[in-house]
């Protein structure tokens, strides 16, 4: 039905400009001088059906869903739901939704069979409306745009006002993904923090994000102090930046200012494949070569080294961030105007002396804010320490511990279950609110300081 | 100036080339140093993605063979009657075939078949189901026919099993090392491509599990994706580049687009948790919804790459359009948009690239799901090749490592074919004003 | 004043600082300087005039090997600076840089302070014993290049808040305040207005007492202001080398003819 609706959408787009553009050129061969060219003027049918159409089609598919929902839970017979929480109200719906698509598993009760039907029904009737309204709206469209056709209506001001329309449109879906990220995650940590007290969640030193198993468990207190989950998140973020940032810019700074050309056009592109490999990718490779590697290296020295230490997981994201820190570097120290460069060799400064005393000096502000936007892309960085970190909270510096980080609780908190009512789905939002506020600082700060910088030499 | 200046006055000191002279050695030193921290650098760099790629194909090209036996089936009417297919003893059938190969073997014993039955692939006595139900005249002849097997004796044959390892300590017993050496020797063992890896979904049993599923879920996902970004990336550049008024309005969707490109990706993995599921109830595990919540993060990238394009036409173009009397857009959709495709294209393509190896937020939307066929439409549960990557990581079996970094090796091989049909368009199209 | 350029003239004539023997220069396929010879001579002012492009600044580059920092620029021929061959592989292109120094066409002062600008080539080489040897030849190079007047009270701020005049002076400070034997001047007011040009002008003249100066102009008036010898080069080759008065008031060829009377340019 719905691919129907879409087809439906298309041919009348098609016939729309058709019929328009026959119009405008049968006025044309009357002798009469067009305004707007006739394909104009199909155009302008073809985007005033689309436009709408596409709207309800869209508005129609996002609301039905829950529209129907709603619909068939109302019409339950008396007394069927008595005594279920939110939970159970949802695994009745699941229930005679897959009655409905004709999974049965057991032998559910007889008044399910019967929401499942009418429920089917209710999907029948949603869809032959849906297609009904797309006509009908397709259809008066069409003849509204037909009307218009004349040697004097300007077909191609309208077109192009329907363009500009849908470019604003285009431009706005970065706000609305930002308004919609804010909205989720403060609506969400909104319910989180009614039922976990926000101080508990700032200061608490204790993470244990349980599933309440008794009705009277709900939060056991002290449960959601995000301050060892943040603790090691940092430490890996340090052991991470200790590695990437020397080695970046050593690299940076070879590479910019002594490598042979050859070597220079190889090393390049080999970074950009390092930049390149999926951060899945990272995380096997730490679980598969560098934790073992750590680990044996712990033994022959008879330090006690634990199977997932921060240090594995944060040396490969150090890893990682090689190339961002590098290109960056480069990009920084590229910018800097030959002139400093030649002023400083003209006195006698040797390259080295060149590149530490001027060059890096200069670039310094582009290269601060590159290591800023690699602090913020480490503390969010999700799949490498999902793979290689662990999963307990431990108010711990310690990088040959097992720690835990913000992105690690909330992906393995939301995998599986998501109910969203129990304080265990919801910490991973709250958690999540935290990671958005805290990369945006840093992003907002870092972005300027490049901008600044990238103005002071242009 | 008087006369007197003209004398040779104040002679060049001589001090200065000497002190010149003496300090050389010193700063010669310390340049070779900071060279060699350089090249230390660059090596530490290279040196970590060779050991990556190293360790990816040494554990994975095991996966792209797999150990298979051929054997003799004699389909026993006993066990397998047409009247109850698909229902029937085929495991029996299986086992009985296979015992008959092997010299010493008590076919009467039934712990002794079982053992040699754990040989085969769980999915061999499928095998013979399938064909059995679609041609039951087979019943009561023999039939030859290869299968897969099991995963310990796929590691025994490609040597990742130690005979030397202590019977207790090692996954198969001396007993059941001298089975399989036994077909080998009867050259009922052979190793062909292993055409399962591309054409199974995904399995509990490492043998048997392919990335069919997760091959087709992410085309699905990057397919919306792409739909979805592509259009809306290149009209919001055009109209932030062509025709936004330098203001206040512009300059927030500026910053935002800017922000948006660095936001952590589980953050859109939230975003898509709660909006797109959890309030439009969207279906969870489907790679549409994977899709959209990549669009919002491609679109930033694809906005970028496009507006720079877009910058690098010269403004003579425009101005040459403008003068013979067309409209703003017809000056950009007509001249400046082909001009910019190559670019646009290419930073699309990288765009897509990093869509494709995204995991974090896919995982939040349940694209991590254990399911066992492909999705045939984008709202369908299906998993991702990165989110397969990550199931098979997790998967205790130790044939699943080898799979695992198989399927790290075709995921790279696809982003390293998207980088190069970039590089391509950008080095063949792009002109240079 | 007269009388003291001839005097100049005559203490330059007998003494050559720099000889360059069948200089070319490439960048990668561009000849860009052709068999070029010149006796550069010692405390006196050459200047190098000749139409945008004709490979006088390249020339220039030639004599502190500077052209060593382009990448694809590949220098034939023979620059002896007091009879030794600088680009003789013994010789490192920094030692020769701290006596060969240069000045650039716009002012590029490091982005640190007025005083760490000026101490940056004897702090590198060296040259200062102490801070107190150090402020004094600060102080020195700040005044012979004019400008410590200016800047005495203030030598903490940085360098690239001064005007542009101030700028390209500070930049001359910081080059003579490693001694150096030549010095090299590209273009060094074609950034500046009138009165800065003229300061720095008045500055050359006051420097060629015991440093020899190379300077590239593209005004002939100031070709004609401040030097006592003058190379006229075009498309790349040399064409006349003389007396400034002579090249001025008789050149020989017609190209420079040409040049001077404002027929090529």
């Amino acid at each position: 039905m719905t691919s129907l609706a879409f087809f439906v959408l298309l041919l009348a787009c098609v016939v729309g400009y058709w019929i328009n553009r026959r119009g405008a050129q049968a006025i044309r061969a009357d002798g009469q001088r067009l305004h707007s060219l006739a394909s104009y003027h199909g155009l302008f049918s073809a985007l005033m059906i689309l436009v709408p159409v596409l709207t309800l089609i869209l508005l129609w598919l996002v609301l039905q869903g829950p529209v129907i929902d709603r619909l068939t839970m109302a019409a339950l017979p008396e007394g069927a739901l008595d005594g279920l929480d939110s939970g159970g109200l949802q695994l009745v719906l699941a229930e005679i939704k897959s009655i409905s698509r004709g999974q049965i598993f057991g032998t559910p009760e007889d008044w399910k069979i019967a929401a499942a039907e009418h429920h089917v029904a209710l999907k029948a009737r949603s869809s032959a409306l849906m297609l009904g309204a797309v006509i009908a709206l397709a259809a008066a469209i069409m003849l509204f745009a037909r009307s218009r056709v004349g040697a004097e209506f300007r077909a191609r001001q309208g077109v192009e006002r329907i363009v500009s329309g849908l470019m604003i449109f285009c431009s706005t879906v970065a706000i609305f993904t930002t308004v919609g990220i804010v909205a989720a995650l403060v609506f969400e940590t909104g319910k989180f923090l009614s039922l976990v007290p926000l101080r508990e969640f700032l200061f608490g030193l204790n993470w244990e994000p349980q599933i309440p198993i008794r009705e009277d468990q709900i939060a056991a207190s002290g449960a959601f102090g995000w301050v060892p989950v943040m603790l090691g998140t940092l430490v890996i973020t340090v052991v991470a930046l200790t590695f990437a940032v020397p080695v970046g810019l050593l690299s940076a700074i070879y590479l910019n200012e002594f490598a042979p050309q050859r070597l220079r056009s190889v090393a390049k592109p080999i970074l950009e494949i390092l930049a390149g490999v999926p951060t899945v990718v990272y995380g096997f490779f730490a679980i598969l070569v560098v934790a073992p590697a750590i680990r044996s290296l712990g033994t022959s020295l008879g330090i006690d080294v634990s199977p997932n230490t921060a240090l594995a997981a944060g040396s490969v994201m150090g890893v990682m961030l090689i190339p961002f820190i590098s290109s960056f570097a480069d990009d920084a120290l590229s910018a800097v105007p030959r002139a400093l460069r030649d002023g400083a060799l003209a006195l006698g400064a040797t390259r080295a002396e060149t590149m530490l005393n001027v060059l890096f000096p200069a670039a310094l502000p582009g290269i601060v804010g590159g290591i800023l936007l690699a602090v913020s892309r480490a503390i969010g960085e999700t799949m490498i320490v999902v793979m290689a970190a662990g999963l307990i909270a431990k108010l711990t510096v310690n990088p040959l511990d097992s720690v835990t980080t913000v992105t690690v609780q909330i992906v393995t908190l939301l995998i599986g279950d998501t109910s969203f009512d129990n304080p265990k789905t919801l910490a991973a939002f709250a958690l999540g609110m935290m990671l958005f506020l805290v990369t945006l600082v840093i992003n907002i700060f870092a972005l300027r300081i490049v901008r600044k910088y990238r103005e002071a030499y242009d | 100036m008087t006369d007197t200046s003209s004398a040779p006055n104040t002679p060049p000191r001589h001090g200065t080339g000497a002190a010149v002279q003496a300090s050389l050695a010193r700063r010669r030193r310390k340049q070779i140093a900071l060279q060699a921290c350089g090249i230390g650098a660059i090596s530490i760099a290279f040196l970590m993605l060779f050991i990556l790629v190293a360790s990816l194909v040494s554990s994975g090209y095991q996966a792209f063979t797999q150990t298979h036996v051929t054997l003799d089936v004699f389909v026993d009417p006993e066990e397998v009657r047409e009247e109850r297919l698909p229902r029937g003893g085929f495991d029996d059938v299986l086992a009985a075939s296979l015992a008959r190969m092997l010299p010493d073997v008590d076919t009467s014993d039934r712990a002794t078949l079982r053992q040699v039955e754990r040989i085969l692939s769980n999915g061999a006595q499928f095998a013979l189901r399938d064909m059995v139900v679609a041609d039951p005249s087979l019943i009561g002849q023999t039939i030859e026919i290869t299968v897969p097997v099991s995963d310990p004796y796929d590691q025994l044959n490609k040597g990742l099993i130690d005979r030397e390892t202590p019977e207790e300590n090692r996954r198969l017993k001396d007993e059941e090392i001298a089975y399989f050496d036994a077909l080998k020797e009867s050259g009922a063992i052979s190793k062909p491509f292993n055409f399962g890896l591309f054409t199974n979904a995904d399995s509990r049993f490492p043998e048997l599990a392919g990335l069919k599923g997760a091959l087709v879920g992410s085309f699905w996902a990057l397919l919306t994706c792409f739909v979805i970004s592509f259009p809306l990336g290149i009209g919001a550049a055009i109209y932030l580049e062509e025709f936004a008024p330098k203001n206040r309005v512009s300059d927030f969707i500026e910053v935002n687009i800017n922000n948006l490109a660095a936001v952590p990706s589980v953050v859109f993995g939230l975003l898509a948790l709660s909006v797109f599921i959890g309030w439009f109830g969207l279906p969870r595990s489907a790679p549409f919804v994977g899709g959209l919540t990549l669009a919002l993060m491609t679109m930033p990238t694809i906005i970028i790459a496009t507006r720079a394009a877009l910058k690098s036409v010269p403004p003579s173009i425009r101005e040459a359009a403008l003068g013979l009397g067309a409209s703003r857009q017809q000056v950009v959709f007509q001249h400046v948009l082909p001009l910019a495709m190559p670019g646009i294209l290419t930073g699309t393509i990288i765009g897509l690239a990093q869509a494709l190896g995204e995991t974090a937020p896919l995982l939040l939307i349940g694209m991590n799901a254990f399911i066992t066929s492909a999705a045939s439409s984008p709202f369908d549960s299906a998993t991702a090749l990165p989110t397969q990557i990550f199931i098979w990581a997790d998967s205790p079996e130790r044939g699943f490592v080898s799979r695992t970094s198989a399927a790290i090796l075709v995921l790279l091989g696809f982003l390293v074919t998207m980088n190069a049909i970039a590089i391509f368009l950008r080095q063949r199209f792009e002109r240079k004003w | 004043m007269n009388d003291m350029t001839k005097f100049d003239r005559f203490v330059g004539l007998n003494e050559t600082k720099i000889s360059a023997q069948g200089v070319n220069v490439f960048y990668g396929d561009t000849h860009a300087v052709k068999d070029v010879s010149v006796e550069i001579a010692e405390r006196a002012v050459t200047a190098f005039i000749g139409p945008s492009g004709c490979g006088k600044s390249t020339f220039l580059r030639c004599l502190n090997r500077m052209n060593d920092t382009i990448d694809g620029a590949r220098v034939e021929g023979q620059i002896h600076l007091d009879g030794e061959d600088i680009y003789d592989p013994k010789v490192d292109p920094v030692q020769l840089r701290a006596k060969v120094g240069m000045v650039f066409q716009k002012p590029n002062p490091f982005p640190k302070s007025i005083y760490d600008n000026v101490a940056y080539g004897p702090r590198i080489h060296g040259l200062a014993r102490n801070k107190a040897d150090l402020d004094e030849i600060v102080e020195k190079s700040l005044r012979r290049a004019a400008i410590w007047d200016e800047v005495k009270d203030r030598l903490d701020a940085p360098g690239t808040g001064l005007s542009g005049g101030q700028q390209q002076r500070l930049c001359i400070a910081r080059a003579v305040a490693t001694e150096p034997e030549v010095l090299l001047m590209d273009e060094p007011c074609s950034a500046l207005d009138p009165i800065a040009t003229a300061q720095v002008e008045e500055l050359i003249d006051e420097l060629k007492r015991n440093v020899s100066v190379v300077i590239v102009t593209h005004s002939m008036q100031q070709a004609a202001r401040v030097s006592q010898k003058t190379a006229f080069f075009h498309l790349g080759t040399l064409v006349e080398y003389g007396d400034t008065g002579q090249i001025f008031t008789n050149p020989k060829d017609p190209r420079t003819e040409a040049y001077i009377t404002g027929r090529i340019g």
